[in-house]
């Protein structure tokens, strides 16, 4: 075990490696804070700092309202019953322009996407259609159907067929074929296959439709409520504005939000609920 | 002739088959009959028109002429399981058959492939081997007189391949249907079948008995002698 002296020569000094230690990613962030804490602070910042520029005076009322005030504002709006009314008037409203757009999407699509006379008669004119910008319509709108319900709900409904026409078509035809075959040698018919292979299929990119749709359906009320409308969380807002009143209007801001948030979490829970086959779907 | 004609009743029976694709035929004016409880083992190279033949006998295929005669219960075994992942695989199972769907009678025959324990499960749960196996008990769940197998082994790795093999082996025999396998794999003919085929331009072009004992061996000299038989026939030296 003796080192000769050419071996010592070939062997490199100890130090000359230059090693690192590897720590794993969770050991290194042991010590820190944790990220939720980070990510409840960053709005909780933002809003002390909106109330304390309210408080010394660079933000007027006129401008913004402060958070406090606003606070105030909707527990009197809440008390006074006007919050309630105005968000279940908006809320019939999106439900009934969904109900309408949900009907027509589904006929269309189902139509378009199963049979290829249907495609050909639906598919061209909805693709023309869709290019037009629904708010745009609102002038058509009032002067066909008045400043009542229906502009309210028929806007909603188209701004809310296209997205959904568009995915559940697409969705039927990106069926795989080896599926629709494998049914038919299973002896299904026409209707055993649409029903167990070609919508459940089509499912995951309706609910995609589905989503989006309630995003541009919120959109769509805003737009119908401001302009012309007697009742309803936009007429609030608008209402708000000849008076300046700010804080309604951030009130009216944070129920839209709300409630599109709402929204979004049905729409969640029917994925998990109709997409609990995919393993891709983790829901958490 | 005093007796009468006694016509033979065939599983399949196929006239003049011809299935062309643009000016290509690839089946031209074959003909096939298959016994009843026969096991027909299809061979052919990549393109030669086998699994063009089985679509046709399983009646997904009707750009044909000629006379083309099946069992009404038919049942197909494709190369991928094609389950319906929105399924639970015993629902799989019944799918198609009329009626309510029948839970217990969906167990007997995932019970029969070893499935069991994956009754409740979704298919994308499953291992490819399940997947297969879950694919024939759904096929065997119909009682077919012709079992319909389009390369059903070829997506699964060697040793699932060989219980899988040693499984269709066991049910056939066990349902007695007849059962035309179109396969790429000599050893898995030979193994299997009652009657090798081999097809060649749009036809049979090679038809033989395999008058092996079973269970069979591979070492068994007239294994052999079939097997470099129907290697130089599909053109390996």
């Amino acid at each position: 075990m003796t080192t000769t002296p050419e071996r010592a020569r070939v062997q490199p000094p100890p130090s000359a490696v230059d090693t690192v230690t590897l720590t794993s990613e969770t050991a290194r962030g042991a010590g820190r804070v944790p990220r939720w804490v980070l990510k409840t602070i960053s709005p909780i910042v933002l809003i002390a700092l909106w109330q304390l520029l309210s408080g010394v005076g660079v933000l007027e009322d006129d401008t913004l309202a402060s958070p406090l005030t606003v606070v105030q504002t909707a527990a009197g709006m809440w008390a006074d019953g006007s919050l309630q009314s105005a968000v279940v008037t908006s809320v019939i409203r999106v439900l009934a322009g969904l109900g309408v757009g949900l009907v027509a999407a589904v006929v269309l699509a189902t139509l378009a996407g199963l049979f290829r006379r249907g495609e050909d008669i639906i598919d061209a004119p909805m693709q023309m259609l869709r290019t037009v910008p629904v708010i745009g319509l609102i002038p058509l709108l009032i002067i066909w159907f008045g400043i009542d319900e229906e502009p309210k709900i028929i806007l909603v409904g188209l701004a809310v067929t296209f997205p959904l026409y568009l995915n559940l078509y697409g969705g039927i035809r990106n069926v795989d074929s080896s599926l629709v075959e494998a049914a038919r040698t299973l002896g299904l018919g026409w209707f055993g296959q649409v029903r167990h292979v070609i919508l459940p299929s089509a499912m995951p990119q309706f609910l995609i439709g589905l989503r989006y749709a309630l995003g541009t359906a919120w959109l769509a009320l805003v737009f119908g409520e401001t302009i012309n409308a007697t009742s309803g969380i936009g007429y609030e807002m608008n209402k708000a504005r000849e008076f300046f009143a700010t804080d309604i209007i951030v009130v009216c801001l944070a129920l839209y939000a709300i409630l599109g948030l709402v929204a979004d979490m049905i729409v969640r829970g029917l994925e998990r609920g109709l997409l609990s086959w995919r393993p891709a779907f983790s829901g958490r | 002739m005093a007796t009468g004609v006694q016509r033979q009743v065939k599983a399949v029976e196929v006239r003049g088959l011809t299935r062309s694709f643009g000016d290509r035929a690839v089946i031209d004016d074959l003909d096939l009959d298959i016994e009843p409880g026969q096991f027909v083992a299809l061979l052919g190279a990549s393109g030669c028109g086998k699994s063009t033949l089985l679509r046709i006998l399983a009646d997904l295929d009707r750009d044909v002429s000629g006379q083309v005669t099946v069992p009404r219960r038919r049942a197909v075994g494709f190369q991928a399981p094609r389950l319906m992942p929105w399924k639970k695989v015993w629902r799989n199972v019944v799918l198609g058959l009329p009626g309510k769907p029948d839970r217990e009678r969906a167990v007997a025959a995932l019970t029969e492939v070893g499935l069991a324990h994956r009754v409740d499960v979704w298919p994308k749960v499953l291992s490819g081997g399940e997947a297969q196996r879950a694919a024939l008990a759904r096929a065997l769940v119909r009682e077919p007189d012709l079992l319909l197998l389009d390369e059903p082994f070829s997506a699964l790795d060697a040793l699932t391949r060989i219980t899988a093999r040693g499984l269709v082996d066991e049910v056939w025999q066990r349902h007695g249907c007849a059962v035309l396998l179109v396969t790429h794999d000599v050893e898995e003919a030979l193994a299997l079948a009652d009657r090798v085929l081999v097809m060649q331009d749009g036809k049979i072009g090679y038809d033989s008995p395999v008058e092996i004992d079973r269970p069979r061996d591979v070492t068994d000299p007239e294994f052999q002698r079939l097997r470099a038989e129907l290697l130089a026939r599909l053109g390996v030296h």
